[in-house]
């Protein structure tokens, strides 16, 4: 039976598992949850995610929630280890490091930018808050300024080897670059070459044609 | 072998999700303490250890770490097997995955929700000298009722939360919980039966026991 991630293509988490599942290619079926009419929280989708948030994985008769703790399921399990170096100490220590910091910030400031520039004009019928934008692109820049002096030292942020906290980002940073303010990496060419070399491989370009498909149909 | 460095307060929660880790393999430590009041942690030298200018940053010979929790992931992977422990459970994919999960909400969706009461009863007025938020608190509240009711439900089923097994994800809710009960809303957890009885588990625990000895109450 085919692993099933449950949740829309276009939701960062959700992109985020399936760039893992493309990376080893593993089989797959994506189910659709369709969270303008709530379906995140109905029963079903609950007793998969008890939080009410997608993704949620199916695996037999394991299932999962949290998209960083899936995507290392399906690497550990589909032969993808080399993205997580399980296997040596100071390597995986290193992919560690920067997956909790692209969760804790890079994410956390892209989040409420997405939110704003996206989901609150398309799915909500509002107008972007452009004062919580112009506060995270200034925590975002901060950030950039970090990963433009890793990235000046190595080519990916683990080390001179991709991992899953380079490819973790992708989500967001497909977002940023089709946004209205993909200029903000301009200013930091290390970041803007690596973000390049991300979005072109072919795992990455698969998920992004998914999330691109999947905001059309909206 | 030379003690491992953590750099930060001991009293940072940060900080004491690693020494947990420390504590239950029996490692060796030292505690640098990183003066916040000073601003010592956007110094030259700590910004070389923490680039983001937070703490704890950690640093083992010539490996140099921070995010809290990829440095304790680090320590319990040195020090597991000697230490005879197996709390990342990494031998067995599907044990391994409920670790992660659980890692992951304690990060995304317990600690957002806890943390602010800690934060606005406890810290802020002594730190700051302000006085509580109780609309952040009020807000904090029901959001964590909220996921009280999910952990409920998963420690009526499994003695911890990645299964009948302790591992590193309910560790992590060690330092703010411990805070928590410092704050005037620590009897929120009489109203979730299975949670309270897994807290005084990791309380009791020797490791939790000496480190919450040096995280006092009162600030």
């Amino acid at each position: 039976m085919a692993m099933k991630v449950y949740g829309p293509a276009a939701s960062t988490n959700v992109a985020r598992v399936l760039v893992c599942l493309e990376e080893v290619g593993l089989d797959y079926e994506l189910v659709p949850v369709d969270m303008t009419k709530g379906e995140h929280k109905s029963p079903a989708h609950v007793s998969r995610n008890p939080f009410g948030q997608v993704p949620a994985f199916q695996d037999g008769d394991l299932i999962l929630s949290e998209s960083r703790a899936i995507s290392k399921y399906i690497l550990r399990k589909g032969g993808g280890s080399h993205l997580l170096r399980e296997g040596n100490l100071s390597e995986a220590a290193m992919v560690d490091v920067w997956l909790e910091v692209e969760s804790g910030q890079f994410d956390s400031a892209m989040s409420p930018i997405v939110f704003q520039c996206f989901v609150v004009p398309m799915f909500m019928g509002g107008t972007t808050d452009m004062k919580v934008v112009e506060e995270n692109l200034e925590k975002l820049k901060k950030s950039l300024e970090v990963y433009e002096a890793r990235l000046s030292r190595f080519k990916y942020l683990a080390g001179d080897f991709v991992s899953l906290a380079d490819i973790s980002h992708f989500p967001m940073a497909h977002y940023l670059l089709v946004g209205p303010h993909a200029s903000v990496i301009d200013a930091y060419p290390h970041v803007k070459a690596w973000i390049a070399d991300i979005m072109s491989r072919p795992s990455v370009k698969k998920v992004t044609e998914l999330m691109e498909a999947a905001i059309r149909m909206n | 072998m030379a003690p491992v460095k953590v750099f930060g307060p001991a009293m940072s929660a940060h900080a004491a999700r690693i020494l947990v880790c420390l504590e239950e393999v029996g490692a060796e430590y030292e505690v640098v303490n990183v003066d916040m009041q000073a601003k010592e942690h956007k110094s030259p030298e700590h910004l070389a250890r923490n680039p983001f200018g937070q703490i704890p940053a950690f640093q083992d010979g010539d490996i140099v770490l921070f995010e809290s929790r990829a440095i304790a992931k680090y320590v319990l992977r040195k020090y597991s097997k000697s230490a005879g422990v197996d709390l990342l459970r990494e031998g067995d994919l599907k044990e391994a995955a409920m670790v992660d999960v659980w890692t992951e909400v304690e990060a995304h969706t317990y600690n957002p929700a806890l943390s602010p009461v800690v934060y606005e009863c406890l810290i802020y007025p002594a730190m700051r000298g302000v006085p509580t938020n109780q609309k952040v608190v009020e807000e904090s509240l029901e959001k964590l009722k909220k996921v009280l009711d999910v952990y409920e439900a998963r420690l009526s089923k499994h003695d911890y939360l990645a299964g009948d097994f302790l591992s590193f994800a309910d560790l992590n809710h060690f330092p703010y919980t411990h805070y928590f009960m410092g704050t005037p809303h620590a009897s929120l957890f009489d109203a979730y039966p299975h949670v309270k009885a897994w807290w005084e588990r990791l309380a009791a625990r020797p490791s939790v026991k000496k480190l919450s000895a040096g995280m006092p109450l009162k600030f």
